[in-house]
């Protein structure tokens, strides 16, 4: 047990690509928890899909045993939190645990969207920030104007910012001094019942589900019988440890101190971030302020290409979710991709983070349709039911409205691309709340409806802005909008999967887009093929695939016959991947390709 | 032998018959577009060559006791570089191995260089009664870009001399071909009308696999007609032939009534036909059960093996019944005649309908692609002209 006030908790905050990882990698190396032979870059992101994006998706957490320049040791834990948006509650419940955060920012790049969002985030938490300047070794470096910006537009003393390079290791033992010196130390009570916060948990596949708590009061001992105080589960404490960032066993955590507890928990559907645990035998009488279940909000069919995989694709699901129980997942039927299922996820890139997860750790080749949000459709006889398939809608006739979520959403960028910017959200439907400049960069504060944004606006944003502009968002409320469900028709039948839920006034712009899309990807049959995207019985637009003109092998005669009967048996296979639509049959990848229609 | 005299087939309309092809895989050169099994060599030892044809022959009667060959077609390669005196003792161990038909036709196939045009009468000596001159294009740079050895003008010397021997000939010819153009290709073919007897055969350009022209085309050095355009010279054909008489039997080949090349007719009907020589492929019927037969590729391997086994057969394959079936629709459907259900009951057991989606015949018929009444089931024009489509979505 180490005494309180040796003790400093801390997170990083910072913007993807501004050296987060490489710092935490220095930190570890100089406190010597790992060594030279054993570090690899990025340590702490463990998943491939991590380290090749860069991103963090777990909470990961390292303790750290620092000699400080007042002769005294002190045990540094370092929350490394998921830095996305689709992550907001994880990093809040990250951020709840530790007292003080390192705000990283790139010394010539400066304060980006999502620095902001976090760094918000930490000051709500109410962090102790220490500003630190990454990359000062790169001849771009500014850090005088980049201190200025965190001044002007963060409104954070940057006076005394450490100026570092992570890469390169300078300067790494004045950010461990200043963790020391400018940290509060946590507080707690040893003596009262056990209150420890559920900050996230994942599943291993030798020791089951593993839980990173922080404990506040009490003591979490191995052997102890524990309650989760929201989702009410009791469990027994096997093991209980902490990270170097190799696993220790302690067998106990004390208050202020952060680490790993396994209790015998199959899955991880049953721990919930942001949950209490306390003792079963002495309870705490509340729990943690902050709990929230994670609530899914975009969904999307993910269907496999091959028909025969659809056991394979549930089977593993199902395991997916022992690792992350925030998606849900049901099944769904679709005329135009076969079986599959409805997947909930809490942002864009979580999703993508699924899909991906799937097809590479458990080889599925995936099809996904366009993202939905969540809409609230309210009928006529009063009640309200959440939508989140566009072939679920209702009956016109039975609705009385329809309210759909809309986000607050900060957007930087340099003023050059700002009229383009500004274009580009009031073609969405946007609502500007803010405009304000730091320097030759502009800072938008808008409203913006979901739906608008999972249909293409982050990949529109990089390229009117050539990536420079960066951005963040939180939902803020549900609003009725004049929405309405836009259908493709092919031979004047229904392609389900292609089906989407949008604003009046987008449904021509889109579905001119598509038809004018799918004309291209279909090719010639031997009848023509309409394809039009229709709301209810009203055709918005049109386009037709001319019947083919003429399709055969100039010669075949006794030598070939063998050679072409495999090449139609070859053709006959092909036709299993088509769907039939009346006279004409369309390829899946047809479908699959229009699905893509965003990357564009 | 003696000679047989050319006549016009006189047996019963449809019936597939019992052929024999003869492969001749030797060239003088390979051309760009050609991916059949030919060779260039220096040197061919005819007797060699003689001898094992005829013990392949021997082999392939052996095991087809009975039957009467109502034709013969010698195929290469290039089968005018044959000596006559090889093509008369290969057709005098047919007759002696088997009984013929006595309306029987043999082809050969033969490239119109004034080499090879002049042995035209030794071929006629040998028993030869038809020639299918591989022209190709009537104009010197088409020609050339075909990499073909011969000029304009001897193809015109060639078709002259065939005309003076033979009652019965063709030619083939090669359309779009990069920047032809509708104009151009009609006074094509009507200059082929005023040379043609009663038979042409028109085929477009493709590219194949493993050729020349499959690397050039890759690489950007021509361009061929687009599909639309590839479709009205298509149309341009089928319309222009029909109007002087002789109209499309099978996709790509035309000729005057009754005078169809009785030989190809088998291939299309899937009737009998026995294969020797290098890579040649054959279709037997034994018992009830269709066989493929299919010998061995290389013209050395070939030689050997027979030599040393007395036949050159790689491979016997039975077609099962689902193949027999789809094989013999694909076939009889590129026939403007289709395929008789006498045909199906004979070959397969079946009825069209018990082979064919019902749904999908709907919509063909419907479409007018494909017609099925109490006597036949066939492609029309339309139909023929996507035959690759209509048998994707014909058959189950």
């Amino acid at each position: 047990m180490t005494d309180l006030s040796h003790i400093r908790n801390f997170s990083i905050v910072a913007h993807i690509d501004h050296g987060k990882s490489t710092l935490a990698d220095r930190l570890i190396q100089h406190c010597g928890g790992l060594e030279a032979r054993e570090m690899r870059e990025q340590v702490l992101d463990s998943m491939d899909i991590e380290r090749e994006r860069g991103i963090t998706i777990k909470a990961q957490t390292v303790r750290l045993t620092y000699k400080a320049n007042d002769g005294q040791t002190y045990t540094l834990n370092l929350m490394d939190t998921p830095g996305h948006v689709d992550f907001a509650y994880e990093v809040s419940r990250s951020l709840a645990a530790c007292e003080g955060s390192l705000l990283v920012v790139d010394a010539s790049q400066g304060v980006e969207a999502q620095t902001l969002a976090n760094v918000y985030q930490a000051m709500d938490a109410g962090h102790e920030i220490v500003p630190v300047l990454n990359k000062i070794d790169l001849p771009a470096a500014e850090p005088e104007r980049i201190k200025r910006q965190i001044e002007d537009v963060i409104g954070l003393d940057a006076s005394d910012a450490v100026e570092i390079s992570a890469k390169t290791g300078l300067n790494i033992d004045k950010v461990l001094e200043a963790l020391v010196a400018r940290l509060p130390a946590p507080k707690g009570d040893a003596e009262a019942p056990l209150k420890a916060l559920l900050v996230d948990s994942w599943y291993d596949a030798y020791l089951g589900v593993m839980i990173l708590v922080r404990v506040r009061d009490g003591v979490l001992k191995s052997g102890m019988k524990i309650r989760m105080m929201n989702s009410n589960a009791m469990h027994t404490v096997e093991r209980v440890g902490f990270f170097t960032p190799k696993a220790v066993l302690t067998g106990v955590l004390s208050p202020g101190e952060i680490g790993f507890i396994t209790a015998g928990i199959k899955a991880v559907a049953d721990t919930n971030v942001g949950d209490t645990i306390t003792e079963e035998r002495r309870p705490a009488a509340e729990p943690l302020p902050g709990f929230k279940p994670s609530v899914p909000v975009v969904f999307c069919g993910l269907f496999p290409v091959d028909a025969n995989d659809y056991e394979h694709l549930r089977d593993s699901i199902a395991k997916l979710r022992l690792n992350d129980a925030s998606f849900a997942a049901e099944a769904e039927t679709s005329a135009a991709l076969g079986f599959g299922f409805r997947v909930g996820c809490l942002g864009l890139l979580h999703l993508e983070i699924i899909q991906e997860r799937l097809e590479r750790e458990f080889n599925l080749d995936l099809i996904t349709t366009a993202p939905s949000v969540v809409y609230h459709v309210y009928l006529n006889n009063g009640e309200m039911m959440q939508l989140h398939n566009p072939v679920d809608m209702p009956d016109p006739v039975k609705v009385e409205r329809i309210e759909e979520p809309w986000i607050k959403a900060t957007i930087l960028v340099p003023d050059e691309y700002l009229g383009t910017i500004l274009a580009l959200c009031t073609e969405r439907r946007g609502i500007q709340v803010d405009l304000t400049y730091a320097g030759n960069r502009a800072m938008l504060v808008y409203k913006l409806p979901l739906n608008e944004v999972v249909f293409d606006f982050y990949d529109r944003l990089k390229s009117v802005s050539r990536g420079y502009a960066s951005f963040d968002y939180q939902i803020d409320h549900y609003e009725e909008g004049d929405l309405v469900v836009m259908n493709i028709l092919v031979n004047h039948e229904p392609v389900d999967a292609l089906g989407t839920i949008v604003h009046r006034s987008q449904a021509d712009y889109r579905g001119r887009a598509l038809v004018a899309r799918l004309k291209d990807l279909i090719p010639p049959q031997l009848f023509q093929i309409a394809i039009q995207a229709a709301l209810g019985g009203r055709v918005i637009a049109r386009e037709t695939v001319r019947a083919m003109r003429k399709d055969v092998l100039a010669k075949c005669y006794g030598g070939d016959i063998s050679r072409k009967r495999k090449l139609l048996d070859k053709q006959k296979e092909g036709k299993k991947r088509m769907r039939q639509f009346g006279k004409v049959e369309i390829p899946q990848s047809a479908f699959l390709a229009a699905l893509k229609m965003h990357d564009d | 032998m003696t000679q047989t005299k050319a006549v016009a087939p006189t047996a019963p309309a449809s019936a597939p018959g019992f052929a024999i092809y003869v492969h001749w895989p030797f060239c003088l050169s390979k051309c760009p577009y050609c991916d059949f099994n030919s060779h260039v060599r220096d040197r061919v030892e005819q007797d060699r060559w003689r001898a094992a044809l005829l013990t392949e022959l021997d082999h392939y009667a052996a095991q087809t006791p009975g039957r009467t060959v109502t034709s013969i077609f010698f195929g290469g390669g290039t089968p005018s570089l044959m000596e006559p005196a090889t093509v008369g003792a290969v057709i005098d161990r047919i007759g002696q191995r088997w009984s013929l038909d006595p309306a029987i036709e043999i082809s050969l196939e033969a490239n119109p260089t004034s080499v090879e045009a002049h042995k035209f009468q030794g071929f006629r000596g040998a028993g030869v009664n038809r020639v299918s001159l591989g022209i190709q294009a009537l104009d010197d740079a088409a020609l050339k870009f075909l990499g073909r050895q011969h000029s304009a003008g001897e193809a015109l010397g060639a078709i002259e001399l065939a005309a003076r021997h033979f009652d019965r000939y063709s030619f083939d010819l090669i359309y779009a071909r990069p920047g032809q153009t509708l104009k151009s290709w009609q006074a094509e073919l009507d200059q082929a009308l005023g040379l043609a007897a009663d038979h042409l055969s028109v085929y477009q350009l493709t590219i194949e696999q493993g050729t020349q022209f499959a690397t050039l085309h890759a690489r950007g050095d021509f361009i061929l007609p687009d599909d639309e355009l590839a479709g009205e010279l298509y149309e341009l054909t089928q319309a222009h032939l029909s109007a002087a008489g002789m109209p499309s039997y099978e996709i790509s080949n035309h000729a005057r009534p009754g005078q169809a090349s009785r030989h190809n007719l088998t291939y299309w009907r899937y009737g009998d036909y026995v294969g020797v020589g290098p890579g040649a492929h054959g279709r037997l019927t034994q018992d009830g059960r269709k066989w493929a037969t299919r010998q061995a590729k290389a013209p050395e391997t070939w030689l050997a093996r027979v030599e040393a086994d007395g036949h050159g057969t790689q491979e016997t394959e039975r077609v099962d019944p689902a193949a027999r079936a789809e094989e013999m629709v694909m076939m009889g459907l590129r026939l403007a005649e289709g395929i008789p259900r006498r045909r199906f009951r004979d070959e397969l057991g079946l009825e069209p309908e018990d082979l064919i989606d019902p749904v999908a015949l709907g919509h063909l018929t419907e479409g007018g692609f494909v017609t099925l009444d109490a006597d036949r089931l066939a492609a029309t024009d339309a139909g023929r002209q996507r035959l690759n489509a209509v048998l994707a979505a014909l058959l189950k």
